[in-house]
């Protein structure tokens, strides 16, 4: 079945809505307005104002009424527009989503589902650029995922949904418009995906940066280069036996990042491969990340800044010292 | 009021006044370490709010809550074992003091970021509404929680959705060390309520009686008409904001002077309890008190290789 990643996520939210009474969406501009990646569109007319709630802009209330809600038996899919105001409900998601069964010895559960519109790459400038998807992984308590094809987009929430823990979903704005040909049916949350078999150096990455990655191993190719090309799926738990496998195969890794590089799940990885497959390595491992600036409007600049294919090619060839 | 709900009124506020008059014990033994936040003084809020609820009501409480617990029915025993860290606490020895749970009594902390526990107690009313039970979600917090921007958005959104809630601002004049009139532009914070088109009232919360009448009859009417209600409880707390603190914004006359205005002694002598009643309900609490101790001791820890528990779904 031909569909959009936008389709496949507002398909997944019909599905979960269909399936459980339990299940609302609360977020603002869902309903009336019909999401702002229009990814709700059409639902508060199916489902009604009472599970398709707009909410006013106050992240932190609706976020926190949110977990009240999941604590409460309901089964609540909580829409912050873009990462960029998460930081809003920041205090919420971290003290109270992510701490809550721990503080409560195990009592309290929170099954909430947060979805969230991430990244750059449309010339909107320093405050709706962000990445942050490494703040969130960076917290225990908290599943985070970031479905990169169609078929994720499709198949994560009806999993997501069924965990007793709050995920948050990272949607790439960049890839609401790809279109794929999928089977809908649940997938699993944990679990990184080869999405690309080659054994002279892995690509790691997740999330909006996968096409430039398949992209660069097309390059690659022409060049006699056979890259890996691995999504991480989920970035909390991060799924390091993948990488560690590939990586003995390749004995090179490149990682690339829409993250600022400094704190970055890069480096995060980059350790990880360090402590777990140091003496594979034969090279030094490779980093591509968004410059540290804050992203400009000057389309440019902004391109200058986010991870290129070419800069993804370049390190590759560095890496294999080709 | 009969005899019977005098002396039970009472016996609530005495049971919090020992059980928190053994936690600063406790904590001079270093028996109970971290922030501890005394509710002396305070007593008559919880006392008179907590009995209008019904068990299938919920409560969302802030850090000061020992009292709040107790009151809603969560053994002393496994309260004073929480403060202990010990495995048998109500939160398995994982929150302490300031993070006290129990699913059972609907008790759903025990939250320490200042206003934080606001939103997510409208969420669980708006579980309730959408349910369709008639249950009532009641949400403590200080009047500096009113400094908040998740207090406005709290509030607005309980209105808006009609979400039934009652909000109890325990005033006690001082958030930490920052007195209210330091804090806040319109220090009546009942008054705040009105801008987000919800009723509101404002009660000395030192009078057990006033806060139970004004408490019953706003549990009634939020349960009526499923719309929230605002309870300003006007109080105070006769000891230090925690045990860490030296108490250097207030005057020990000002102290004093409020203590003239005891929960406790001023019930008894208004309600001319006798000796002989006081001593009973005295020697219950002690007694209380000294086996919620002696479990606590006994408790066991919980075990170093259970480390990395509660942080998913088993």
């Amino acid at each position: 079945m031909k569909m959009s990643y936008r389709d496949a996520v507002r398909e997944g939210l019909r599905e979960a809505l269909i399936a459980d009474p339990g299940v609302l969406l609360i977020g603002i501009d869902i309903g009336k307005y019909g999401g702002t990646y229009a990814v709700t569109r059409g639902l508060l007319d199916e489902f009604g104002p009472e599970r398709i709630r707009d909410a006013p802009l106050s992240e932190s209330a609706f976020v926190g009424a949110g977990i009240g809600a999941a604590i409460n038996g309901l089964r609540p899919i909580v829409e912050i527009m873009t990462v960029n105001f998460s930081l809003l409900a920041l205090d919420q998601i971290v003290n109270s989503a992510a701490t809550l069964r721990h503080m409560s010895g195990g009592q309290i559960e929170v099954p909430l589902v947060i979805r969230m519109a991430t990244g750059a790459g449309r010339q909107l400038a320093a405050q709706h650029s962000h990445s942050f998807e490494n703040w969130f992984a960076h917290v225990p308590g908290l599943r985070v995922v970031a479905p990169a094809t169609v078929a994720d987009a499709r198949g994560m929430l009806a999993t997501a949904l069924r965990e007793r823990d709050p995920v948050i979903i990272f949607e790439h704005v960049q890839l609401y418009g790809i279109e794929d040909d999928i089977e809908p049916a649940p997938v699993a949350l944990d679990g990184a995906a080869i999405r690309r078999a080659g054994n002279d150096a892995t690509i790691i990455t997740y999330g909006g940066s996968l096409p430039r990655a398949l992209a660069a191993a097309d390059t690659l190719a022409a060049e006699n280069i056979a890259a890996e090309v691995i999504d991480l799926r989920s970035l909390r738990p991060l799924d390091v036996d993948t990488l560690v496998a590939s990586v003995t195969r390749t004995h090179r890794a490149v990682i690339v990042d829409e993250g600022w590089r400094t704190g970055s799940l890069a480096g995060e990885i980059a350790a990880q491969l360090g402590e777990r497959a140091f003496w594979e390595l034969d090279a030094p491992i490779g980093r591509v990340c968004t410059a540290e600036v804050p992203i400009p409007y000057a389309k440019h600049l902004e391109l200058a800044a986010l991870p290129s294919v070419e800069a993804i090619v370049a390190a590759v060839k560095e890496a294999c010292h080709a | 009021m009969t005899r019977e709900q005098i002396l039970a009124m009472l016996r609530s506020m005495v049971r919090v006044r020992r059980f928190e008059e053994r936690c600063a014990e406790d904590y001079v033994a270093a028996k109970i370490r971290g922030f501890l936040h005394l509710y002396i003084g305070q007593e008559a809020v919880a006392a008179g709010v907590i009995p209008a609820l019904g068990p299938a009501d919920s409560i969302v409480a802030s850090y000061r809550e020992h009292g709040h617990a107790l009151l809603r029915g969560i053994p002393a025993a496994a309260i004073m074992a929480e403060m202990y860290g010990k495995a048998s606490g109500c939160s398995g020895g994982r929150g302490g003091s300031m993070h006290l749970f129990s699913r059972e009594h609907r008790f759903f902390g025990g939250h320490a970021i200042v206003g934080g526990g606001l939103p997510v107690a409208i969420g669980i009313a708006l579980a309730d509404k959408l349910r369709g039970t008639r249950a009532v979600t009641c949400v403590f917090f200080g009047e500096g929680a009113a400094a908040e921007g998740e207090f406005h958005e709290t509030l607005n959104i309980a209105s808006l959705w009609r979400l039934p809630v009652l909000f109890v601002c325990e005033n006690n004049a001082y958030a930490m060390g920052t007195a209210l009139v330091r804090s806040e532009a319109e220090p009546a914070i009942h008054k705040k309520a009105a801008a987000h088109r919800i009723g509101s009232e404002s009660v000395d919360g030192m009078d057990v009686v006033a806060v139970s009448e004004a408490a019953t009859q706003a549990v009634e009417r939020v349960r009526e008409t499923g719309a929230p209600w605002f309870l300003e409880c006007m109080t105070y707390r006769f000891r230090a904001h925690s045990m860490f603190d030296p108490e250097l914004y207030r005057d020990k006359a000002e102290v004093e002077a409020w203590r003239a205005h005891d929960p406790i002694t001023t019930f008894i002598k208004r309600m001319t309890v006798t000796a002989d009643e006081l001593a009973v309900i005295e020697r219950e609490a002690a007694a209380e008190i000294t086996q919620a101790c002696a479990f606590a001791d006994a408790a066991p820890l919980e075990p170093v290789e259970d480390l990395l528990r509660h942080v998913r779904a088993p």
